[in-house]
């Protein structure tokens, strides 16, 4: 199999990746920093790349209303946005994991204003989180450019039948350069088969009524139903990673990816980008003879409970380090989701917040972070609260 | 582990010339990253490039705070931040400036190497346009001694136009380099 280095960006890699997943019909609206995306997507289609048809659209709320038609014609279907651009597709974004249709994409995370920015963070794919998709987190180029590909696997899968999202953040991702490999468009094509929409669709030769006044009975068995494609969507997430395993000899572990995990006695647990600093910090600590690992979490929704709660319990310590915030918990994101997995209460844990509007997780405050972990795990306990870490050089008093 | 911090202005091409950096080191077998930091598009305005350059994977996807090599696109942009900052023991400094300039500039201690090169008139002269990103590879391939010029002249000529090769090519011919602890 003759596989490809490809120097290229976050933002290309994606572009690669939807280029080689053929879809159908393509719409999206430029933000920052998600606009060379869209530039990419534009080249491969003017160049006769990528056989697609690309909608230049007003809005975010109109490119996810026309892939909506799109994708209930059958045809296979992408779109990236951002944060504000997000938060206008609001409307169409809820009704599209509502109505089942499986619609790729990606969100190059950008924090929420105010106050005014273009930098990154995952507050506005987190924030909704309880929207009905499947959510998917990466931390480097190659994980975006094979996430992609999986991401129209798990979404056409039959026993799924819901959109993803694949999250990747804004800058320190999206203009990221590194190299990637490229497997070779055949292996791409057998790991995708044909999307195949019976379950709802727009046929004038088979008419469906689409998305009628439903009354509250029958509006919670959808409700049921999808609860119960998320759940069936843990293991159709975990195949595809095998399965592209099998084409490219990669593996991002599936729900969930743990780094020297096996006899760690205190558990570092990330999201995004931020988790190669954590690596390097993990192996300092490894070096100092700290058992110390890490747990990367891919898949926010479905949230990975029974995995997450498998991998900390008997552990001694845990902590989460959340490029977000939970307005009233005092508290990230991640951190709440990670408790509510059912862990035993009497485990130490500690959250930590930084990295917002694109300030920089560095190496060395996960330095501080593995220090502090390891003391809760040498007899610390729980705090009530989060601990911000800051920048030295730049936050000044706060 | 080889770590570079690049300053210059909005449409200097520093993001475009740490992309550069990255694709000659994997041309020549190593891993390299590099990741910009610049807001929404405004000429003139200060951007920084960080760039990574290994024998094995990069993990880190974090900005470069304690470079072995500063390359300076710009020099009135040392107005704006601070060059130095954090600057590693015998690192190297690669600058756009004149002689006048290079004598004026106050360097630190850690600073073992100075290359400077007039990139402005070079790019002048070679593109008929003040874009210095391409000549800077150049000075930055010989001061730094980790890339050769050749591979940064070609995926510079492949984007920006054949002119370019010749401005990596000057820029490594005609940088400058002083040793800044013999000179003190």
């Amino acid at each position: 199999m003759t596989v490809n280095v490809e120097v290229v960006t976050g933002n290309e890699a994606a572009a690669l990746a939807v280029k080689m997943s053929r879809p159908d019909v393509i719409a999206a609206y430029p933000i920052t920093p998600q606009s060379s995306l869209v530039e990419h997507l534009g080249q491969h289609v003017a160049d006769g790349q990528l056989d697609a048809t690309m909608s230049e659209v007003e809005s975010e709320h109109s490119a996810m209303s026309i892939l909506q038609g799109a994708s209930l014609s059958g045809g296979r279907t992408f779109t990236a946005t951002s944060s504000q651009g997000l938060a206008l597709m609001y409307e169409p974004y809820f009704r599209t994991s509502t109505l089942r249709l499986p619609i790729v994409m990606a969100i190059v995370n950008r924090e929420m204003i105010s106050p005014q920015t273009v930098w990154g963070g995952p507050q506005d794919s987190l924030s909704l989180r309880d929207s009905g998709w499947i959510q998917i987190y990466v931390e480097n180029n190659q994980e975006i450019f094979d996430t992609i590909i999986q991401a129209f696997r798990v979404a056409e899968d039959q026993d799924v039948l819901l959109p993803v999202n694949v999250c990747y953040d804004g800058f320190y991702l999206s203009h990221l350069t590194e190299p990637i490999e490229v497997p070779p468009a055949s292996a791409v094509d057998g790991y995708l088969t044909p999307y195949k929409g019976e379950h709802i669709r727009l046929d004038p030769d088979d008419v469906m009524s689409v998305d009628p006044l439903t009354p509250g009975h029958m509006l919670m068995e959808y409700r049921r139903r999808h609860l119960e494609a998320q759940t069936r969507a843990l293991d159709v997430i975990e195949t595809a990673d095998t399965e592209y395993q099998k084409i490219t000899g990669r593996s991002w572990g599936g729900l969930t990816y743990g780094y020297r995990l096996e006899d760690a006695r205190a558990v570092l647990v990330t999201l995004g980008s931020m988790t190669g600093a954590a690596r390097v910090a993990v192996d300092r600590a490894r070096a100092e003879g700290r058992a110390v690992g890490l747990l990367k979490i891919r898949s926010l929704r479905p949230f990975p409970k029974q995995r997450v709660r498998e991998q900390l319990s008997g552990r001694d310590a845990f902590c989460v380090v959340d490029r977000n915030v939970s307005f009233g918990w005092d508290s990230g994101i991640v951190y709440r989701e990670v408790l509510g997995a059912g862990i035993d209460g009497s485990i130490p844990s500690l959250n930590f917040i930084g990295g917002l509007g694109g300030e920089d997780i560095t190496v060395s405050m996960f330095d501080y972070v593995v220090d502090e972990l390891w003391a809760a795990a040498n007899g610390g306990t729980t705090r009530d609260s989060c601990e911000w870490l800051c920048n030295p050089q730049r936050s000044g008093d706060r | 582990m080889k770590e570079v911090r690049l300053h210059g202005r909005g449409g200097q091409g520093t993001g475009k010339a740490s992309e550069i950096i990255v694709y000659a080191a994997v041309q020549e077998n190593m891993y390299a990253t590099a990741v910009p930091y610049f807001g929404f598009e405004r000429s003139g305005a200060p951007v920084s490039a960080f760039v990574r350059i290994d024998d094995d994977v990069i993990w880190p996807k974090t900005q470069v705070y304690n470079p072995d090599c500063v390359v300076v696109l710009d020099p009135t942009v040392r107005r704006a931040v601070p060059l130095f900052e954090g600057v590693k023991d015998g690192a190297c400094l690669v600058i756009n400036c004149d002689e006048q300039l290079v004598a004026e500039l106050d360097l630190p201690e850690e600073i073992a190497d100075v290359g400077w090169v007039d990139a402005t008139k070079i790019s002048l002269d070679e593109l008929g346009r003040n874009v210095p990103n391409t000549t800077m590879l150049g000075a930055f391939a010989r001061v730094a001694g980790w890339l050769g010029w050749e591979q940064l002249a070609r995926r510079s000529a492949d984007i920006f136009g054949e002119p370019n090769y010749t401005a990596v090519k000057r820029g490594y011919e005609e940088v400058q380099i002083l040793n800044h602890r013999i000179r003190r």
